[in-house]
């Protein structure tokens, strides 16, 4: 900045103050909440000042969504769409830009439309695919006859089926496929000076010595941001969950903490509900400490 | 050890010619330098040598074995790149033995050659800094470094000195040719500095607009350039050109301003041409002397050993070095006197050398 006078600095730290108030002002309250007890909770308004049974709720909770699994699925989830996205968003950027064939531009701009049918707009036919991973190809099969040409000939009637609902491969599996990873890395590689390229060849180094050996180091800033990033959304994914685990057992934290939140007719127990939320929260929270540094230099900054 | 020989090679992109038919033979063990301006196609032809760059036709042979299809690996080749081009990531130590990890060369080897490498190059105690931490000489001898670990049959350089400030490439220049003595491998070498080119090459090839104008030694390239580009790109400052006409008596300069009374062996009377005479060649005398050119004085660049004077010739640019201890004033007329031998003859139409006057060419008196 040019100018640093005293008023200045009072207006942008007040500006700056009142953002923060904007985005902690809910947390605190959630975790106010989940201090207090069921006749505290639904005072109106209700006490700003913390009770006393913060760790009773939780305990709750807890046991009452049994969330310990519910995180570990969750946790499992999270960390499988991240790694997934990094993996598969690297290696789609890296045929895209290091190599020349036909199609290939078609091919990126395929992908980037994807930008445009989130997950919400065709969750009835993913849903089906997971359901029937075969089905496509016993489509296929069936239009052109090919299986009834099976049929005629070894008398089996073809019926491919393998379901993916409540597994983890069927929670992951959709989820992974991501054209901003795929931007966020072509971006990156195109920024890559050609002489590395050139160097590599020299020294006898193949496409995939090249990307393992030069390309995925040189990235790893990206990979912690998007990875991130990810994990974050996937973690709070909620529809894509709730669809396809009508067991409980593979249910996640964040579907399960439904249990929580009281019917109608029920006790209005929101302190029970805001512990759970709180307990839910805190796996992201961790990850962006630890990833802060990291993410941070993904997006701003291009190590020269 | 190879030779290199380089058959009616052409590279176009899309449509576009830019190495139109290059024939070159480098013998097994020796410097080349190959020198032109930006885009003249030098780099590319490095390129298609390395293998880096496709050839559209002709072939490049290395030891005989045409390797216009082989994978840079394959081919034997080392280069050294512009911008040094080392992996930012490794250390020094595993970016000189990269080429020797991905040949799958037993840590222990591995280790032993990277010491000697970096025991000739003087690198020993920077071997676990990461390039960041280096200065551009240092970058530039790891660079080097990574091109002779693998004893290549040919070094290939693309202007690997053009990042170095004035002190270091000359130094680094020194380097290299030292280097070149100790392992005498084939080496060609790309640049579009003349001092550069002149010092370091055993024979230089003169590129401009994707052909080989020239190939000869810094010497003959200098004394008896084979056309007016090559003439004028080689020595600084540049070799001044005068347009004329052959006549009965000589040459008439400059639309028939200036005449110079010289033998005109074998020229047809009416041709068009070029005279070329190194700033070097040049005398300045008093103003009058017979047979002198009369000229003005516009400019005296001081060089401390010696200087450049550029003076006006009927608004010709003209210049003369000279390290005598004369100091002429701007604006003061002198006379310009130079020996028949040193003049260079060009057509007009096609730039290339008309060889009138053999070095043999007893000196007369103008």
């Amino acid at each position: 900045m040019v100018e640093r006078t005293p008023i200045l600095n009072f207006f942008t730290h007040l500006i700056l103050f009142v953002g923060f108030v904007f985005c902690v002002a809910p947390f605190v309250i959630v975790a106010i909440a989940a201090s207090h007890n069921l006749k505290d909770v639904n005072d109106v308004p209700m006490s700003l000042l913390p009770g006393s049974d913060f760790w009773v709720n939780i305990k709750t909770a807890w046991t009452t969504a049994d969330l310990g699994p519910k995180l570990f699925n969750s946790f499992v989830m999270a960390a499988g769409v991240a790694a997934g996205k990094v993996i598969i968003s690297a290696l789609t950027a890296f045929s895209i830009v290091y190599f020349r064939y036909p199609g290939r531009m078609l091919i990126f701009w395929l992908i980037f439309v994807t930008l445009m049918l989130p997950l919400e707009v065709r969750i009835v036919p993913t849903y089906a695919v997971v359901a029937n991973v075969l089905s496509p190809y016993q489509a296929i099969m069936d239009v052109t006859g090919i299986s009834w040409l099976i049929e005629k000939i070894s008398g089996v009637q073809v019926s491919l089926s393998l379901g993916l609902l409540n597994s983890y491969t069927g929670l992951i599996m959709p989820l992974i496929a991501t054209a901003t990873g795929t931007f966020l890395y072509r971006q990156f590689f195109l920024t890559v000076p050609d002489e590395l390229t050139e160097a590599a060849r020299m020294d006898g180094a193949g496409a995939l010595r090249f990307f393992i050996d030069i390309l995925l180091p040189l990235s790893r800033n990206n990979m912690a941001a998007l990875g991130t990033i990810m994990f974050l959304w996937a973690w709070n994914q909620y529809l894509w969950p709730l669809l396809i685990t009508t067991d409980r057992s593979h249910a996640t934290a964040v579907t399960e903490l439904k249990q929580l939140i009281p019917n109608v007719g029920g006790a209005p127990e929101w302190h029970i509900a805001m512990a759970g939320t709180l307990i839910v929260m805190l796996p992201p929270l961790i990850v962006v400490v630890l990833m802060q540094r990291w993410f941070v230099r993904g997006l701003i900054a291009t190590e020269k | 050890m190879a030779s290199i020989t380089i058959r009616d090679v052409r590279k176009s992109y899309a449509k576009i010619e830019v190495v139109h038919g290059v024939n070159l033979d480098i013998a097994s063990g020796e410097f080349v330098v190959i020198l032109g301006p930006s885009g003249c196609g030098k780099s590319t032809l490095l390129r298609m040598i390395a293998g880096l760059e496709e050839i559209s036709d002709g072939t490049i042979a290395i030891d005989g074995a045409v390797v216009n299809k082989l994978e840079p690996r394959e081919r034997g080749c080392a280069m050294v790149f512009q911008n040094y081009a080392l992996y930012p990531h490794m250390s020094v130590a595993q970016n000189i033995g990269y080429s020797l990890k991905v040949a799958g060369v037993p840590a222990a080897e591995r280790v032993q050659r990277i010491q000697a490498v970096a025991r000739i190059l003087e690198l020993e105690h920077l071997l676990d800094r990461k390039p960041m931490a280096l200065s551009g000489g240092q970058r530039q001898r790891v660079a080097m470094g990574r091109a002779m670990i693998r004893e290549p049959k040919v070094f290939l350089f693309d202007e690997p000195l053009s990042n170095l400030d004035a002190k270091l490439r000359v130094q680094m220049r020194s380097e290299i040719r030292k280097l070149h003595r100790r392992l005498s491998a084939t080496s060609v070498f790309v640049t579009h500095d003349q001092v550069e080119a002149m010092t370091l090459a055993d024979r230089l090839v003169v590129m401009n607009g994707g052909r080989v104008e020239q190939v000869g030694t810094p010497a003959q390239v200098y004394s008896r350039p084979a056309s007016r580009f090559v003439a004028t790109f080689v020595g600084a400052p540049a070799m001044n050109m005068l347009e004329g006409t052959v006549t009965l008596e000589g040459l008439s300069l400059l639309g028939g301003s200036r005449r110079l009374a010289v033998s005109r062996a074998g020229l047809p009377v009416g041709s068009k041409v070029a005279v070329g005479i190194r700033p070097e060649a040049v005398r300045m005398v008093a103003p009058g002397t017979p047979g002198a050119l009369a000229a003005t004085v516009d400019l005296v660049e001081e060089l401390g050993a010696g200087r450049v004077v550029y003076v006006d010739l009927d608004g010709a640019p003209f210049s003369v070095v000279t390290s005598e201890t004369v100091h002429p004033e701007p604006g003061s007329a002198i006379g310009l006197q130079f020996a028949e031998s040193d003049l260079h003859f060009f057509s007009s139409e096609t730039g290339s050398r008309l060889d009138v006057f053999k070095a043999s060419v007893p000196e007369p008196a103008l």
